[in-house]
């Protein structure tokens, strides 16, 4: 069978310098992927790449044609309403109520009228989140879609995420700089690093995975060696989640 | 102009003086009118002693007087409602024709390489000298009057949407286009609301250029609107009947303006929260 996802050979450079270097992929059907990397490492590039944004220079690439993305920012429409921001690009979708739908996944029925700029951080990347799942996508990019949201929210889209994610089976292609997200969300996860994928990781730890839980959190302190942060103390994370905690 | 952020800082500076009056901000108001109102008592004084003669300048009184007496025979209104289809006629062409070249030069590299260079070399003529051509091309009908409003107020229009355009948010773009929208889809579902708020800019700045035109047109030669009933007053020295026509302007000016700011109000109330 062949999968969802399949990138062979892909090469991308901005002037001389390759962004991305002959790099392959395969994605299958329903697969959570997780893609970790320092900035300029070429994971914003590659995401670009499979949502139609930017073109590759080489390499042969397979994609669905139903794909959706989540920014880091909302990109919502300030001029319409949140139900016509979901509404957008899907005809019909009002009538048939696809966009009630989404609205309730989202848990943001009671904004469906409101200005985008009303909302909340976490409810218009709620919105979001809610526009790119109406169009019942294959694959789903997010493209750092917390890195903006306080800790407590981040925590909470996780969850939705991961739910959302599980009830309408889409593959999703995750790019964050946040390990322990990868870590608790992703079937696999993929370290790149100059334009080439330098780690693979296929996550076998049962959901829900805690901090508690020593294989996930010898995984996060392995990632991010890998990522070239060093762990003087292991209570020392460098997440935001536990550096509030700390005296 | 209109940017709401602006106008609130606005209103905020002039309301400064007034908190010194703390409650008695109603009567501060009022005593901003006693300036205005001493310089016409002050005006009334100098035309009864006869300072001021009804030759260089009536009295508000006999001003008021000539402003009923107008409008109660009919005159002033038809007048106005000519010169008001005057303004709407040349506004009108100037939306079409300048939305029209905005969004060319706004939406294609060679639309903008085709169309913006000669426009910005019309804009820097002052349009209101070009009122003597207008004149040997279109004689002295309704066509050359139409024509400097129409002429008049396409730049503002066409300069703020075209800005307006290129302004947009190239991650709105980016974000419709990951949505599935054609190219038409994004100009209607994005560009076009997204320079919605300059392009009404334009268009209110246009609509004083408009009536400015308009009272310049109309003092060279008409023989209806209020420009005629000017240059009949001007003949027979009545400055009253001068004043009173200026007002009218004004006032129209005024009431066109306070429309589009409506219509702002409706169309950008995403952003008036």
């Amino acid at each position: 069978m062949s999968a969802l996802v399949d990138i062979q050979g892909l090469s991308r450079s901005f002037g001389r310098s390759p962004v991305l270097d002959r790099i392959d992929l395969r994605i299958e059907a329903g697969e959570f992927v997780a893609l970790l990397g320092r900035s300029g490492s070429g994971k914003s590039t590659l995401l670009r790449v499979l949502a139609g944004l930017d073109e590759a220079d080489a390499g042969r690439v397979t994609l669905p044609k139903r794909r959706s993305i989540v920014f880091q920012e909302p990109r919502l429409m300030p001029w319409k309403s949140v139900a016509a921001n979901i509404a957008l690009g899907v005809p019909n979708a009002r009538a048939s109520g696809a966009v009630a739908l989404a609205l309730d996944d989202v848990e943001l029925s009671h904004r469906s009228e409101a200005w985008p700029l009303t909302l909340s951080g976490g409810e218009a990347q709620r919105a979001a989140l809610a526009r790119a799942l109406v169009r019942e996508p294959e694959l789903l990019l997010l493209d750092e879609p917390f890195a903006s949201l306080d800790a407590l929210t981040r925590l909470r889209m996780q969850g939705l995420v991961r739910e959302l994610w599980r009830k309408h089976q889409p593959a999703v292609l995750l790019v964050t700089h946040d390990v322990w997200e990868a870590v608790t969300l992703a079937d696999r996860i993929l370290v790149l690093e100059d334009g080439r994928f330098r780690r693979e990781v296929h996550v076998a730890l049962n959901h829900p995975r805690r901090r508690t839980d020593p294989h996930a959190a010898a995984l996060e302190a392995e990632l991010l060696a890998e990522l070239g942060v060093e762990q003087a103390d292991h209570h020392q994370h460098h997440n935001p989640h536990s550096e509030r905690i700390e005296p | 102009m209109a940017d709401p952020q602006r106008l609130e800082r606005l209103s905020e500076a002039e309301a400064k003086p007034v908190r010194r009056f703390g409650k008695w901000r109603v009567g501060a108001s009022l005593l901003r009118l006693l300036s205005p109102l001493a310089i016409l008592v002050l005006w009334q004084l100098a035309s009864l002693t006869g300072v001021l003669t009804p030759h260089i300048l009536a009295s508000p009184l006999d001003i008021a007087k000539t402003g009923a007496r107008l409008v109660a025979s009919g005159e002033l209104v038809t007048g106005l409602g000519v010169s008001f289809l005057r303004v709407l006629a040349g506004f009108a062409i100037a939306l079409v024709v300048g939305i029209a070249l905005a969004l060319a030069a706004g939406l294609s590299r060679v639309g903008d390489i085709l169309v913006d260079p000669p426009i910005q070399m019309l804009k820097a003529m002052p349009f209101l000298g070009l009122l003597p051509l207008f004149i040997l091309w279109y004689g002295i009908g309704e066509a050359p009057k139409i024509g400097m409003v129409a002429f008049g107020s396409v730049f503002p229009i066409y300069l703020t949407l075209h800005g307006g355009i290129r302004g947009v948010d190239r991650k709105l773009i980016e974000a419709g286009r990951t949505l599935g929208l054609n190219t038409f889809g994004i100009i209607r579902h994005v560009v076009i609301p997204g320079a919605l708020p300059s392009l009404l800019v334009g268009v209110r700045y246009g609509l004083s250029i408009a009536w400015l035109s308009l009272v310049v047109a109309e003092q060279i030669n008409a023989s209806s609107g209020i420009g005629s009933i000017i240059t009949y007053a001007r003949d027979f020295l009545q400055t009253d009947v001068i004043v009173v026509c200026l007002i009218v302007y004004a006032l129209m000016g005024l009431l066109t303006d306070a429309l589009v700011r409506l219509i702002e109000a409706h169309t950008l109330r995403w952003r008036s929260w």
